[in-house]
């Protein structure tokens, strides 16, 4: 595992969201979210289980509606968008789900080929079929081509998942738990991919985890968010030598698990 | 001044929910008629879901059509016989097929297997985020998913029903021609003799009410399916009791409207 080397550029924000608060019900998630990604960042968002990390990067995305705040995502306010607006943005940003939510009736290169020919007109068989080999190829996966999402394992359904957003060519990508479920080699090499999306597609990246080692391994800065706040967000040696206790208390448990 | 508690239920906690959930169908329907006329229009899978609804459909409405012909015409026979009246079975047999029992019996059928098929595989679908997946690739997925699988029942149905109708007819003049000897060329003149274009815009019509009807509830079930695998399973079964439910309703309403029509 080896953490790329990139230049972010502090001056563009293509993430800033100020004053962010969501409910569901009674519920309270997010109470009062402040976060700026800037230009060739990651940021790993760090937190325990129903935090709302999730819900953080669906609000970016526009899947959620905020209560309250506002989300300014490449220069525009996601939930004042309209359905179009909002579809041109989200070919800007790649999404990996956490269960890589690939069309499970559809092969491999079915799921990697429907957004490209559903997004971009009269696009050839061929310039899908290389548009498709290459992403496949970027995640190493090239022989999987033809094999259906129910013959993969976890690890390569999650590389396909990612392969799928590449396609598009992201300035964004939002990674929701991308080691979860997955063994500590397998995890290590999706570590490893993440960097080397950063460096060959140029994105900016948030990595929603709960794993410390992806986030020491993929984040420039780390966020921790618990009871629906960030309680800290630096490097993760600064915030690794804070002395919030509940900070200390999430990376105590981290450490004994 | 005492500070009133808020009111959380109109109702109750348990009333309210139906009046939320009708609400929300008339939504999902509403935004459906938005959807239909515009572009993209997804022809290749309304194809493909037409393929889906009818020819996969196709095996088990004909057995169906078939085994209700003789069995319609096996309990009609005696009581025309008691007046000495069986060669108005034909007749008697192609009004009740191509008005009622033939748009009927295909949209329980198809209730059942396509309604619940719908109600499945969107389901699975939602629990899973491939519905999500979609949204974040900015595909629309009520367009992509809904319209294009409520258009291919819509259209797909009527012709299953005139198939099944025509199939139930053979299977009349089967048990008629084991009875009797008859022609079928005879007994299809003979049927048809009493069948206005009234019956046939009718059974058509219904039958495009009923395909509406099954894609919009298997779709509505499965879209907004919830609690993982076991909402899966509550979505296709929703879907197979409420179209079915909504068919008998319609069917008592469009045979009121014919009827008028026909005395008007």
């Amino acid at each position: 595992m080896e953490k790329s080397r990139h230049i972010i550029i502090r001056e563009e924000a293509v993430i800033s969201i100020q004053g962010l608060y969501k409910s569901f019900g009674d519920l309270q998630v997010l109470k009062g979210i402040d976060f700026t990604l800037f230009k060739g960042e990651n940021v790993a968002v760090l937190g325990k289980s129903g935090t709302g990390k999730s819900v953080l990067i669906k609000i970016i995305i526009g899947l959620l509606k905020p209560d309250r705040g506002t989300v300014n995502v490449l220069g525009q306010e996601v939930d004042q968008l309209e359905r179009r607006e909002l579809d041109t943005l989200r070919l800007r940003i790649g999404f990996s789900f956490q269960s890589s939510a690939l069309y499970d009736s559809m092969s491999v290169y079915q799921n990697l080929a429907f957004p490209l020919t559903m997004n971009v007109k009269n696009l050839s068989q061929a310039a899908v079929g290389m548009a498709v080999e290459e992403v496949l190829e970027a995640v190493g996966l090239k022989n999987k081509i033809h094999e259906m999402p129910s013959d993969l394992s976890g690890g390569q359904r999650k590389r396909i998942g990612i392969a799928r957003t590449l396609i598009l060519k992201p300035e964004i990508m939002l990674y929701d738990e991308p080691t979860s479920g997955l063994d500590p080699i397998t995890s290590a090499e999706i570590i490893d991919l993440i960097n080397k999306v950063q460096q060959q597609y140029n994105t900016s990246s948030v990595i929603i985890t709960h794993d410390l080692t992806c986030a020491k391994n993929t984040g420039d800065r780390i966020a921790i968010l618990l009871e629906g706040r960030f309680l800290k967000i630096g490097t993760f040696d600064e915030v690794f030598a804070t002395d919030d206790k509940q900070v200390k208390g999430f990376f105590n448990y981290n450490f004994i698990q | 001044m005492a500070i009133l508690p808020i009111k959380k239920f109109v109702f109750s906690k348990r009333i309210d929910p139906y009046f939320t959930g009708v609400y929300e169908a008339y939504k999902f329907t509403a935004l459906f008629f938005r959807e239909v006329f515009k572009r993209p229009f997804h022809l290749r899978e309304v194809v493909n879901q037409s393929f889906e609804v009818g020819i996969k459909s196709l095996a088990l409405i004909s057995l169906t059509g078939f085994i209700v012909g003789i069995v319609f015409t096996k309990q009609s026979r005696p009581s025309l016989e008691d007046f000495g009246a069986t060669s108005w079975l034909p007749s008697l047999i192609g009004i009740a097929i191509v008005r009622a029992l033939g748009p009927l019996v295909t949209a329980l059928i198809c209730a059942g297997k396509v309604g619940s098929g719908i109600g499945a595989e969107l389901g699975s679908m939602k629990v899973t985020e491939q519905i999500d997946a979609m949204e974040v690739s900015a595909i629309n997925p009520f367009k992509y998913l809904v319209v294009t699988r409520v258009v291919a029942t819509t259209l797909t149905i009527p012709v299953l029903s005139l198939f099944c109708s025509f199939v139930a007819l053979y299977g009349s003049y089967v048990n008629v021609h084991s009875e009797e000897t008859s022609s079928l060329v005879s007994f299809y003149q003979s049927a048809f003799s009493t069948i206005s274009f009234l019956d046939i815009f009718s059974s058509v019509s219904k039958s495009l009410v009923y395909g509406f009807t099954i894609g919009m509830v298997g779709c509505y079930k499965g879209y907004n399916a919830t609690q993982g695998t076991r909402g899966v399973g509550k979505a296709a079964n929703q879907a197979v009791v409420l179209a079915m439910f909504l068919i008998f309703i319609e069917e008592v309403v469009i045979v009121q409207v014919a009827n008028w029509i026909r005395y008007f």
